[in-house]
């Protein structure tokens, strides 16, 4: 039995290999699955195990899957490969070294919303990515393990990858379906979702890559296995992307509940020459900026915990900052990047984030006033709350938490 | 039927079907919530942001499904934090609407003052100043003061040729796709787009040429800021300074409604002049938009070519001439020709002045002529669109054939009319020998052989085939019949099939012939038939037309006879030939009516003053008649128009005042929140007035087909949008819009008499050369070569064709 749910390859060398991982009964669960159970059983084994979408946004897995209007057809999957939010890297991981995992999670949840056709959106610059799991497709489609009539059922599956053009809105799941369609990848309006009208106006069901390689396991080892690996709040395991002034950056799977002690010192090795902890940022770029106190160390890595620190767990890619790193500076650099990345689509985040970027640039500069820091936090308390979706909102985290929690920052900065 | 819900907006209740937005439902109560980027003509996509408000539903009990009461025994609400958009969220029942608590002033406000970081501070010098939403909202929401340092202000191209007729200042825009979504979703010419993202979004145009459409001019129309201007209005006056007159638009059949707006200025002596053309609410005409040759066709009357005097032949030359020497000597040549007296009249002149030309030509025995090569006007009198079947009353059960017509380039808004009704699930039947924008959402695509639309149309009648099935089954149907490929004989046969195929299908109404006139079909109603034949006239009495212009052929006629008398606008190439020439006044400059192709009867008003000396048609006409001793009214045509209440068929209703009256049209739009519905007018000056069927014609003749002439390449007629008619060529703002000769061939054909696209031919047609530009489309037929009609090749109907390659082209 291996160590890891998710990052296997760890302990399984050349699992990326088709026999290595047949070998290790890679395939068997969707042969079972496919043979014998019906598409409504799959659900509600993922129902039971309490598997949230591991994008960011945390919604419960198989509650999305059985939102699927079943009066319209053809259904889609998506697998959401979008990974770009900053500080995240554990899809592409996934995908790199243990990608039949992923690819078999994906045949499985296809199966189980009674898609035949399934996409894997990659942002552009995993062009690399994109080609090695086409390699990797065309495998499993001469192994029989996709294609049609798959283990001599009516069933059939085929998989195709899809590359972004270098969009980070292509990560919300409605943008990405605008993108897939051949459109500008900006966001639709909800309602309607996915579930009812997705790609090409079909139901459709939006993944993260990491949510769709827990499901082998979980349909092999059944929801109550899962529900145990994590917190009462958060079931499971969780690949957290570690970053920032530590010592050991990188992925690190820990169950739900593991704190930001544990994760940061004791796998992480603690911080760079051992200065003292300031900030984390435990959602990429779109975090509120958590006081690395002890109590914060202290508070268990699951989403309900999380949210007692006035912040969001998110994508779990923890982002850690000592005390030579100065607050301003990073949220010129989340809004230098939020700026670049605002579609265009709203107004409050059009307009919101170049203004707040000019203030961002001025304030770090040394060239603003208290009036400026002031008048920043009103431009992003005028954002909140009237976005189209969540980008603009998560933009404006960083500013106001920062400039709230951290205002010596501030301070010292301006005239 | 929607299923009606009553929800509560700022303390008043409205009732509305399921799914209106609750943008729409506060318009209905008088309520305006402020919106850039929702129009309600189009799906809400919840860009701006501006229309916030706050939203409390109704909470049902999840187990009962029964309504949570307060203690109070008000239903409990439930709010949300955030404020949302009313444009996107959709009526519901006990729904209540808060849109004047501070919160939603202050979000408004919020969102206005992002709006205004980037936008420039020139309106003082911005064409839409005074009309402009964004201007109105700001007075409304906006702060007096910007926190936003001004040096940081973006600055963008502020004259980006979109096409040559829409410029785009990239500054002012706002982003709120209005223009983009109407070209893609309304219109469905996709030619501009977003190009970029965030605050580099841009406009661009993504045709060649750019913005390359029909409807072009309607996102001025949109837009809620001063990013698009067209070029014939950019600079051209300040919204306030402009009047308004209501008009009916002269170019096709369709009877667009319009306003002009004019205002005084100095290089016309302090004179009105029309500065623009703008689309007036007619939802049962055209809705809120015209077409580009609408908007931009006006300059016909400020042109400086006009004739302002009464001319005659003296030596050979054509003098100045008083009014009353030329009335009289008219009609002592007119008295003495007597049955040899002929009319020729176009549909071009409105009601009151064909109706007087007809007394006047009975009167004096003589005959009159309508000067068309499209027949059918009178079948469509007898079984035309009703109040009950016409465009605007469509729905899922009934059917529309359209036929022999490419009918975006002859008539831009029926297209649209059409397309509308095919998208709510109206059987769409497109019957045509090649393919045409209106294919796109047809349910069946007939193609023929030239010259057998007829018979086409009488296997449909047949009731084989699904289509037929379709035209049996459908509660209405509407036929649109065309000109393409036909001469006078063959759209006569196709009109009485079309007819027929009605009369079988057992529906009495809906026969809509797609004119080449404005007012076509009135011509006929006031009994002109068409007829070319001014051959053996002694005197001519041509208004309104211009043969020789047209034909050699027909410049011979008019030579041969004794004694011409024409009435124009213009010195054409028939008046040159005239003996007298009376100056008429533009449609712009008079009131009078014109009766569209789905027989709505409608009036327009004077614009501005008369050009010269010149005077109306029906008042020529009626002191001609006074000088040949028949009495006709002159003063009025609200005179002449009560004469045509009594005496022409169907007419009795049509009276100036119905046609002026308007009843409450949706969407609600006005001058007074032109965020809402754009820059249109709102229509204060009437619907007009639908005629309805007057009698069943019972019995159809028609022949099987159209034998076409013998030859290698047969040119046929199609018609344009743009050409170089009288009307048309006189606005120089559509410069390069206004075709050279040319004409288009497929690919195959071209290669076969070694010519290619773009190459400069010679081509001789009907034993006349030309000099021509060839175009090829793989979806001509074979053998068939499209000849555009008046861009200056004559041609009547099909027509032998031969190509000439010059040697120096090939050299």
């Amino acid at each position: 039995m291996s160590e890891h749910v998710l990052l296997r390859h760890r302990d399984i060398p050349d699992i990326n290999k088709l026999d290595v991982y047949q070998a290790n009964d890679g395939f068997k669960i969707f042969n079972q699955v496919v043979t014998s159970m019906k598409p409504t059983e799959v659900t509600e084994i993922v129902k039971t195990s309490g598997l949230r979408g591991r994008g960011g946004a945390g919604f419960p897995t198989g509650l999305k899957w059985s939102f699927m209007d079943n009066d319209n057809w053809p259904h889609y999957f998506v697998a959401n490969a979008d990974e770009s939010e900053p500080g995240t890297f554990k899809d592409r991981e996934i995908m790199e070294s243990n990608p039949f995992q992923f690819l078999e999670g994906l045949a499985i949840s296809s199966y189980a919303i009674g898609a035949n056709a399934a996409y894997i959106y990659l942002r552009g610059e995993f062009w690399q990515v994109a080609h090695f799991l086409d390699q990797k497709i065309t495998e499993l489609e001469n192994a029989n393990l996709l294609g049609d009539n798959i283990f001599g059922t009516d069933y059939s599956l085929r998989i195709y990858t899809h590359l972004g053009a270098g969009a980070y809105i292509c990560g919300e799941e409605t943008a990405l379906l605008e993108s897939m369609e051949g459109k500008r990848g900006q966001p639709r309006l909800r309602p309607p979702f996915p579930p009812s009208y997705g790609l090409f106006g079909k139901p459709t069901i939006v993944n993260n890559v990491e949510t769709l390689t827990n499901v082998p396991a979980i349909i092999e080892n059944g929801g109550q296995w899962y529900q145990d690996l994590g917190t009462e709040d958060t079931a499971g395991v969780k690949v957290f992307s570690l970053s920032g002034r530590v010592n050991k950056p990188g992925n690190y799977e820990l169950p739900f509940g593991t704190t930001f002690r544990e994760l940061i010192y004791e796998n992480g090795g603690g911080i760079m020459d051992d200065r003292p902890i300031k900030a984390i940022m435990a959602a990429g770029a779109s975090s509120a900026m958590i006081v690395a106190d002890d109590k914060a160390l202290d508070t268990p890595m699951d989403y309900a915990s999380v949210r007692t620190l006035d912040a969001d767990l998110g994508s779990a890619s923890i982002i850690v900052m000592d005390d030579t790193v100065d607050i301003d500076w990073v949220i010129n650099k989340t809004i230098s990047f939020f700026k670049h990345e605002s579609c265009g689509k709203c107004t409050p985040c059009r307009e919101g984030n170049y203004w707040m970027h000019n203030l961002t640039e001025r304030i770090h500069a040394g060239d603003a006033s208290s009036d400026d820091v002031e008048l920043l936090h009103n431009v992003a308390s005028n954002i909140q709350g009237k976005c189209l979706c969540a980008l603009g909102e998560f933009s404006i985290q960083a500013v106001l938490t920062g400039i709230e929690r951290f205002p010596k920052d501030f301070e010292t900065k301006v005239r | 039927m929607a299923k009606e819900v009553t929800l509560t907006i700022d303390g008043q209740q409205v009732t509305v079907p399921a799914g209106t937005v609750v943008v729409d439902a506060a318009k209905k109560i008088g309520i305006d919530i402020p919106v850039f980027c929702y129009h309600p003509k189009m799906e809400p996509v919840g860009m701006c942001r501006m229309c916030l408000v706050e939203v409390g539903r109704p909470v049902y009990d999840r187990a009962t499904g029964e309504l949570v009461l307060e203690e109070d025994g008000s239903p409990k609400l439930q709010f949300w934090d955030n404020l949302e958009t009313a444009c996107t969220i959709p009526a519901s029942e006990g729904m209540v609407v808060k849109g004047m608590t501070e919160k939603v002033q202050k979000g408004r406000k919020d969102i206005l003052e992002f709006l205004l970081t980037s936008h420039p501070l020139d309106c003082p010098v911005c064409d839409k100043g005074g009309e402009c939403p964004l201007q109105n909202i700001t007075l409304e929401y906006g702060s007096s003061e910007s926190r936003f340092d001004f040096d940081n202000k973006i600055h963008f191209d502020k004259k980006v040729p979109l096409g040559d007729l829409i410029y785009l200042d990239r500054e002012r825009c706002i982003q709120c796709a209005r223009c983009v979504r109407f070209q893609r979703d309304i219109v469905e010419d996709p030619v501009i787009q977003f190009y970029n993202r965030g605050r580099k979004t841009d406009i661009v145009t993504i045709s060649e040429p750019g913005f390359d459409s029909y409807w072009s001019g309607n996102t001025t129309d949109i837009c809620p800021v001063g990013a698009l201007t067209t070029a014939d209005f950019r600079f051209g006056a300040r919204s306030w300074e402009l009047n308004q007159s209501a008009s009916i638009c002269t170019h096709c059949a369709v009877g667009c409604n319009l306003t002009y707006n004019t205002r005084r200025e100095a290089k016309s002596g302090g004179d009105f002049v029309i500065k623009r053309a703008m689309p007036r609410q007619n939802e049962a005409v055209n809705e809120l938009w015209i077409c580009d040759k609408g908007r931009f066709a006006h300059h016909f009357t400020d042109s400086a070519d006009r004739l302002t005097q009464p001319l005659m032949r003296v030596d050979g030359e054509l003098v100045p001439v008083g009014w009353d020497e030329a009335l009289s000597l008219a009609a002592e040549k007119f008295q003495t020709a007597g049955k040899d007296l002929v009319t020729l009249v176009s549909g071009r002149l409105p009601n009151e002045d064909l109706y007087n030309l007809q007394q006047l030509t009975a009167g004096l025995k003589g005959s009159s002529s309508l000067y068309t090569q499209m027949a059918g006007g009178d079948l469509v009198a007898q079984m035309g669109a009703t109040e009950e079947n016409n465009l605007s009353t469509l729905t899922a059960e009934d059917a529309i054939l359209v036929v022999g017509s490419d009918l975006e380039e002859e008539a831009p808004i029926w297209w649209l009319g059409v397309k509308q009704a095919a998208v709510k699930g109206t059987t769409l039947i497109v019957a045509n020998p090649r393919p045409t924008k209106t294919d796109q959402h047809a349910d069946f695509k007939i193609r023929y052989a030239y010259g057998e639309g007829a018979a086409a149309v009488e296997s449909l009648g047949s009731g084989a085939g699904e289509a037929g099935e379709a035209l049996a089954k459908a509660k209405n149907v509407m036929v649109f019949f065309g000109s393409e490929g036909t001469n006078l004989a063959a759209s006569s046969a196709l009109a009485e099939a079309c007819g027929d195929l009605l009369t079988k299908t057992g529906h009495s109404s809906g026969l809509v012939g797609v004119w080449p006139r404005a007012n076509t079909q009135g011509a006929w109603d006031m009994g002109f038939r068409p007829s070319t034949e001014i051959n053996g006239a002694k005197s001519l009495y041509i208004v309104a037309a211009d043969p020789a212009g047209d034909d050699p052929a027909l410049a011979e006629a008019v030579k041969a006879a004794d004694f011409v008398v024409v009435q124009e606008l213009f010195l054409t190439e028939t008046a040159k030939l005239a003996d007298l020439v009376f100056p008429a006044q533009a449609q712009t400059e008079r009131e009078g009516s014109f009766t569209s192709g789905m027989r709505r009867v409608q009036r327009f008003y004077m614009a501005v003053k008369a050009a010269g000396d010149s005077r109306p048609d029906f008042d020529i006409t009626a002191q001609l008649g006074a000088k040949a001793g028949i009495d006709l009214k002159g003063l009025a045509p609200s005179l002449v128009m009560s004469e045509i209440n009594a005496k022409i068929a169907g007419y009795a209703d049509a009276t100036y005042t119905k046609m002026a009256q308007v009843s409450e049209q949706w969407p609600i739009i006005n001058r007074a929140d032109l965020f809402y519905g754009g820059t249109s007018y709102e229509n204060n000056a009437g619907l007009g007035v639908q005629l309805g069927s007057i009698k069943k014609s019972e019995v159809f003749k028609y022949t099987d087909g159209l034998e076409l002439p013998d030859g290698d390449l047969i040119a046929v007629p199609i018609t344009r949008l743009y050409d170089r008619g009288t009307m048309l060529s006189k606005s120089e703002v559509l410069g390069s819009h206004l075709p050279e000769p040319f004409v288009v061939l497929n690919p195959e054909d071209a290669q076969r008499v070694k010519t290619a696209d773009g190459m400069t031919v010679s081509i001789t047609l009907a034993e006349e050369s030309y000099v021509a530009v060839v175009g090829t489309d793989e979806t001509v037929p074979t053998g068939i070569v499209l000849v555009p009609r008046s861009v200056g090749m004559p041609i009547s109907g099909p027509a032998k064709l031969e190509i000439h390659i010059a040697e120096t082209t090939l050299a």
